[in-house]
């Protein structure tokens, strides 16, 4: 395939959501929307490397889906008057853009919707807007295909059954529903960025953020949280050495940051006002993006910041980055008393990062042996493999 | 779209009592809107009678057909265009407050 091609297919797959989410709209079909959007990208795939690029590959996306769903529905004998409204989709004679756009919208907010399980409405997002194939979407859950097919397919039931209804909500219901759908990004994207994760599905889950933050620009927590995304994985190419290994913050290579994703976070925080818990995790991002070296780094800013995240959103995670913060802005003893502090509740018992946290506290109060013997303890209970080798690696460099 | 709300106790009320809508309140609000077809306060699960008829013979059993801790005290039956206008009907209940709420949508629609 000409390297023509495959941009063009690339971007094809923009159009992707844009198919599925008008089709839903007029047929309220959702397996439909999704097949006849697949048809044309298979179509494409085979006909684009053979015939060249259509001038409008979007266009001919759209054109060939929606005759194939007119093809579906006549054979299924549908009624005439939804065969029309169907035909009309896209009909270059209106402008259409707004209301696809509205589509687009509509998809996001149906998919994450509260009435379905979380698992639902993450599997629910990457397989109908973003067309991953459901292999995937198991594997990077760690359940089967089968499973995966199962729950995605009772996500759509029940979207029909208990009729969710297909449609962005209200103004004062909005602000109910937005963290759920950020909350679902977030989710995707962290599915990528951990170690055993799926790295596409941070770049899914950026590109996602992009197309709600252009079509929700005045909500401040939508660009806020492209900009932690794209922050965060600008440090993706370093987060690993030549054998898989993860690296640890003060370790990287802070040329193979990704600089282009770091500008585009940082002008996007520059005209975003701090609203809440995402503008606030971006800024401790920005801070840990600018500084040139890990010595560099502006740790009296990040623990303020750390300040107001445990107030606006408290949580054991966050009590736990506070720690850390204030353990390089403050000291060791001032980071160990705010562990303590964060472990009080017991939320944090065996948690792996919690351990290595007061491990590298320890080591740095001056006590070698006993944070060697917390970092084996921590590798203990870690879950991945990489991080398993990272925190054992730390304990050996303090025997 | 019709939804048969069922009204069950929770081992976890609300604590604040000046949250908890009114009932009547409730009830006249979405009788007035058409929004609730019908519903009622249910007696005690003790007076409850499970029928079964197998081999052509009718089982009576004493008692609900599930014994939990959580019971159906009451249902409604609303009529309402989508999920969302349900959950706003059942959320205004107290006891979506006190107690816990189902909304099972009709099979046929």
């Amino acid at each position: 395939m000409t390297e023509d091609v495959g941009a063009a297919v690339e971007a094809g797959w923009d159009s992707y959501a844009r198919i599925v989410a008008s089709l839903i709209r007029v047929t309220g079909d959702w397996n439909l929307a999704e097949d006849c959007a697949q048809e044309a990208m298979a179509a494409a795939l085979e006909r684009w490397p053979r015939d060249g690029v259509p001038g409008n590959p979007g266009g001919w996306l759209r054109t060939v889906a929606r005759n194939r769903a007119i093809d579906v529905l006549r054979r299924a004998a549908v009624e005439k008057t939804k065969l029309r409204e169907v035909a009309m989709l896209w009909d270059p004679s209106r402008p259409p853009a707004e209301e696809i756009d509205d589509d687009r919208l509509r998809l996001i907010f149906t998919c994450c919707h509260p009435a379905l399980s979380l698992e639902a409405r993450v599997a629910l997002t990457l397989r109908t807007i973003a067309g991953v194939p459901t292999a995937d979407i198991a594997r990077a859950f760690l359940t089967s295909e089968p499973t995966m097919t199962r729950r995605i397919t009772r996500a759509k039931s029940k979207i029909a059954a208990a009729r969710i209804p297909y449609r962005v909500p209200a103004a004062d219901a909005l602000a109910e529903r937005l963290p759920g759908v950020l909350a679902v990004l977030y989710l995707l994207f962290t599915r990528g960025y951990d170690a055993d994760g799926e790295p596409a599905f941070a770049a899914e889950a950026i590109r996602l953020a992009r197309l709600l933050s252009a079509l929700m620009p005045a909500e401040p927590e939508v660009p806020s949280l492209l900009a932690l995304f794209l922050l965060q994985h600008s440090r993706r190419d370093a987060r690993r050495d030549a054998a898989g290994d993860l690296v640890t913050l003060p370790k990287q290579d802070r040329s193979r940051w990704d600089r282009a994703a770091i500008a585009e976070g940082l002008e996007i925080l520059l005209h975003t006002p701090v609203e809440g818990p995402y503008a606030v995790q971006a800024r401790i991002a920005a801070c840990h993006a600018t500084a040139r070296t890990f010595a560099d780094t502006d740790w009296s800013s990040i623990a303020g910041w750390y300040d107001q995240l445990a107030r606006i959103q408290p949580s054991p995670i966050v009590a736990l980055n506070r720690a850390v913060a204030h353990g390089y802005a403050n000291g060791p003893d001032a980071g160990l008393l705010l562990l303590a502090e964060a472990r009080a509740d017991g939320a944090l018992d065996n948690y792996p990062a919690a351990i290595a946290v007061e491990a590298d506290l320890v080591a740095r109060a001056g006590d070698r042996p006993r944070a060697a013997e917390l970092f084996r303890a921590a590798a203990a209970v870690a879950p991945a493999e990489v991080e398993r080798r990272a925190l054992l690696a730390r304990a050996a460099e303090l025997a | 779209m019709k939804y048969m709300m069922f009204v069950c106790t929770d081992s976890e009320p609300e604590t604040d009592e000046s949250r908890v809508p009114d009932i009547e309140v409730w009830v006249a609000g979405n009788d007035a809107a058409g929004r609730r077809i019908t519903g009622n306060v249910l007696a005690a699960p003790s007076a409850a009678t499970t029928v079964r008829v197998r081999g052509g013979e009718v089982l009576l059993t004493d008692g609900p057909f599930a014994e939990t801790k959580e019971v159906i005290v009451g249902f409604d039956i609303l009529e309402c265009a989508d999920l969302d206008e349900a959950i706003a009907v059942a959320a205004a209940h107290p006891m979506a407050h006190t107690g816990r709420l189902e909304l099972r949508p009709y099979a046929d629609r």
